[in-house]
């Protein structure tokens, strides 16, 4: 497939291969397209929607993280139309979710002026729930799920094929379930924390990580990350160990991995312990 | 694959209703893993296995769904996923007897204000059930061992009998709502021409009211005979979208992959839309002979009818034609003896409007959730198990029957005529005609009523006022006049109800209907539900303009930024009524 698709992006000519993407293509000429619930590592969800770009001639948006190029295609990327969309989705989202520790996006919100205090009056509907922490790995806070699907995908055909969770309910009491709401203890999971990898919202999150911010010592500032192969296995995954006051408090698998596209096991991603565990020689 | 089950143990008597679908369960002897494709090829099967078990214990217990997970291949999560996906399925215990009261724009607009008054908690309130010309609907449902089942929808009802039903009173005989259209003796109906007349149960009766000719020709003539027809009758869709019918069924016919798929959409659910029920009750069988010349014409070798579950009488009747059909060879290994292979499928939605979009409607026969997809590709190209589908509405169909008569055209379209009008019902009238000459077919308003509002094409159309009765009724006139025919809904609204009591039961209606999956219409519904609380009491966040400013803006965005249709539309009706009419 070495066929080249010509189109304009922002009123510039662009050629790309038959089959990209308009955010591929817009990334060709040096523009970033915002995305939410986008993972390179998997096939597009669609859900988001603050990806949308403005295509000449259509009806209505389209989203630029499936959108395939045609030819003859003109794109505007930062249209007033465009911006408005963006706006409203991450207003709708902070209205509705707690996103303060969904950093890129409240960038975003600067970005595009967003201000979700105008559609809360207190009695302002959201997904405010109590957070789920029923087992020692990782706590579930679907107060701060904005339904991006990435933690379905991680746990289904797109990684790890273990399917414990699902969407379950509908409309905006859609949420990320097991099978009636089990404790994951009760449910399928393998606790591999591809999810908790995906999860662009800290709605799933380590509970190392989760008890620090609760006890207000979770620092940023005093964390370091070092990268290194998990120790247990011949498959040499990578792994990003993030340490604050010598301790491993989170552990990362770098996405662009081409071995592990950032999913690991168990072992690796939670059986970190024995690094300073009491009887390691030398300590 | 492995699926985990949580030990709970499904009953015997939803081991068995789960086999009335999947078959007998296969032998256990410990050695022998059953599983891979042969399972997975059942997947399709989960919905109807849902429904079996719903019907017959009432609920969705753990054990069912783990016996179901078992059988299919399914994850008990995604199964869960699917079931709490549909209003009409439980994932707890319920009563047995469960009464659906109607508490929609056009139940309202024909009085039904002191019925929803008087109701208890025991009733459930439910969106539009699709029996608007008969007055308050309520569908009855009783649960259980099959001799003591019940699914019948009754109209019109008062509170007293829903009281009666819920105590166990039977519902009534279906003569009400089984009624033929008000045009009916008029010998110039064309779609209505059988539904007008006595019902027609036998293929015999079928063929001797002229039926199966279209077939036997289309079948004499080849697929491309069709095509040719259809085009030069200038058929477009009739299901809201309008697109030529000739041009999806010949892309469909041309695409290389295979095997094809032809759909019939009949999961009326628009708001004051019943003419699809009318066309499945009391013309079943030509809705399936369209639905076979449709697979003729795209080269498909299967099809499907999507009913929705509010319409039991449209299903038994379709049930009952598609048997007939077999039996008589016009279904099956060779249609008429043609050599063409084709056989049609019933299947049952379970409560949700947004499976009458094409492509959550796939999802919903493939036994997912109803979520729709992203378009490209479309379905001529991937639709139904991600093959070449074309997806026709049930009006498209039966109007193909009459594109292919010597001479036939398809100038005339139906439109449902409901509220407070003399004589509400299913009207065939050419197109051009305006509102005000549709209105006035019906009787006009009953008298003493004064117009205030008319919702057009249903909750997805538009709210007009009385200056708008000159509009004349075709697609592209409407299209001119900024409006859309939409499914054929004309909700007559009169001056004693409050329209801002048909606007906020319209934001709610999108509000309980999104599937929930992308962020414009998943959360844009309930804050334009919210905003429109806070607006017409008064109590404006900021002022009231920016009260409009927000509204606005949210239906921006879930016109430009949602993925289907239900986001698109769900800001049509109330904008339109906030800038002309409130």
């Amino acid at each position: 497939m070495s066929a080249r698709v010509a189109l304009s992006i922002d009123g510039r000519d662009v050629q790309v291969a038959s089959g990209t993407t308009l955010r591929e293509a817009c990334q060709v000429v040096g523009i970033e397209i915002p995305t939410l619930c986008f993972n390179p590592n998997f096939s597009a969800a669609n859900a988001c929607r603050l990806c949308v770009v403005e295509l000449e001639g259509a009806r209505t948006l389209v989203p630029a993280c499936s959108r395939r190029v045609e030819s003859g295609m003109r794109i505007q990327t930062g249209s007033d139309r465009v911006r408005l969309s963006r706006r409203l989705v991450l207003e709708l989202l902070g209205s509705s979710v707690d996103l303060s520790v969904a950093h890129e996006l409240g960038e975003l919100m600067q970005e595009y002026g967003a201000r979700p205090e105008r559609f809360a009056d207190g009695e302002a509907a959201t997904v405010q729930q109590p957070v789920k922490i029923d087992n020692e790995l990782y706590v579930r806070d679907y107060s701060r799920c904005v339904l991006c699907y990435r933690c379905v995908q991680a746990c289904g055909v797109e990684a790890q094929n273990t399917f414990a969770i699902w969407v379950s309910g509908r409309g905006f009491e859609a949420r990320i379930s097991t099978e009636y709401d089990a404790p994951l203890p009760d449910s399928a999971c393998v606790y591999c924390g591809n999810c908790i990898e995906v999860c662009p919202t800290g709605a799933l999150m380590f509970k190392s990580e989760f008890d620090l911010r609760e006890a207000g010592t979770w620092d940023e500032g005093r964390q370091s990350t070092t990268t290194t192969i998990c120790s247990y296995c011949g498959v040499g995954c990578s792994l990003d160990l993030v340490v604050q006051d010598n301790q491993i408090v989170r552990v990362n698998s770098p996405e662009g991995n081409d071995i592990t596209l950032g999913n690991l096991c168990i072992k690796g991603r939670f059986g970190h312990q024995f690094v300073s565990g009491p009887k390691r020689r030398g300590r | 694959m492995d699926v985990k089950l949580s030990g709970a143990a499904a009953t015997d008597v939803e081991r068995a209703a789960v086999a009335t679908v999947l078959g007998p369960e296969p032998p256990q002897d410990g050695r022998v893993v059953r599983a891979g494709r042969a399972q997975r090829e059942h997947r399709h099967l989960l919905l109807p296995a849902l429904h079996a078990l719903q019907d017959s214990v009432g609920w969705l217990s753990r054990g069912a769904v783990d016996h179901l997970a078992e059988r299919l291949a399914v994850a008990p999560a995604e199964i869960y996923g699917v079931a709490s996906f549909y209003h009409l399925l439980a994932t707890e215990p319920q009563p047995a007897l469960a009464v659906h009261v109607c508490d929609d724009v056009a139940c309202r607009a024909a009085g039904a204000g002191a019925l929803l008054g008087q109701l208890g908690e025991a009733a459930r309130r439910s969106a539009c059930l699709g029996l608007c010309d008969h007055g308050s609907a309520a569908l009855v449902r009783r649960t259980g061992p099959a001799a003591e089942r019940l699914d019948v929808a009754v109209a019109p009802v008062t509170a007293a009998q829903v009281a009666g039903f819920l105590r166990g009173d039977p519902p009534p005989e279906l003569a009400a709502v089984d009624a033929p259209p008000p045009q009916a003796g008029d010998p110039g109906l064309r779609l209505l021409r059988r539904a007008a007349g006595k019902v027609i149960t036998t293929v015999d009766g079928y063929e001797a009211a002229g039926g199966l000719a279209a077939l036997r020709r289309a079948l004499e003539r080849g697929p491309d005979w069709v095509l040719a027809e259809v085009k030069s009758a200038g058929l477009v869709g009739r299901g809201g979208a309008a697109f030529p019918t000739a041009r999806k069924w010949e892309a469909v016919l041309r695409a290389p992959s295979r095997p094809h798929y032809a759909v019939c959409n009949a999961d009326e659910s628009e708001t004051g839309t019943f003419k699809d029920r009318l066309l499945l009750e009391r013309d079943s069988f030509a809705v399936l002979e369209s639905l076979v010349i449709a697979g003729f014409a795209t080269g498909s070798e299967h099809g499907f009818v999507y009913v929705r579950d509010e319409y039991p009488l449209a299903r038994a009747r379709l049930q009952a034609a598609i048997e007939d059909l077999r039996q008589a060879g016009w279904l099956g290994a060779s249609v008429g003896g043609a050599g063409f292979a084709f056989d049609v499928e019933l299947r049952r939605g379970a409560g949700a409007y947004i499976c009458g979009e094409e492509t959550a409607l796939f999802n919903s026969i493939e036994g997912r959730r109803g979520e729709p997809r992203n378009k490209p590709p479309f379905p001529v190209e991937s639709g139904l198990f991600g093959q070449p589908t074309a997806v026709n509405n049930v009006e498209t169909l039966v109007a193909v029957l009459e594109a292919l008569q010597a001479g036939g055209s398809a100038s005339s379209k139906l439109f449902c005529v409901s509220g407070p009008v003399l004589r509400p019902g299913v009207y065939e009238v050419e197109f051009g005609t305006t509102l005000q000459a549709l209105i006035e077919l019906a009787g006009g308003l009953q008298p003493g009523r004064r117009l205030q509002a008319v919702l057009l094409g249903g909750a997805a159309g538009s709210l007009v006022g009385p200056g708008r009765l000159g509009l004349q009724l075709s697609f592209e006139a409407a299209r001119a006049a900024g409006l859309s025919l939409g499914s054929g809904a004309v909700v007559v609204i009169d001056q004693s109800l409050d329209l801002t009591e048909v606007v906020l039961r319209i934001a709610r209606f999108f509000r309980e209907e999104s599937c929930g999956q992308c962020v414009p219409c998943r959360v844009g519904t309930v804050r334009q539900e919210e905003a429109l609380r806070r607006l017409f009491s008064g109590r404006p966040l900021g002022s009231r303009e920016d009260e409009l400013v927000r509204l606005s803006e949210v239906a921006q965005v879930m016109r430009d930024a949602s993925i289907c249709g239900l986001g698109q539309t769900a800001a049509i009706a109330v904008q339109s009524a906030l800038k002309e009419l409130l």
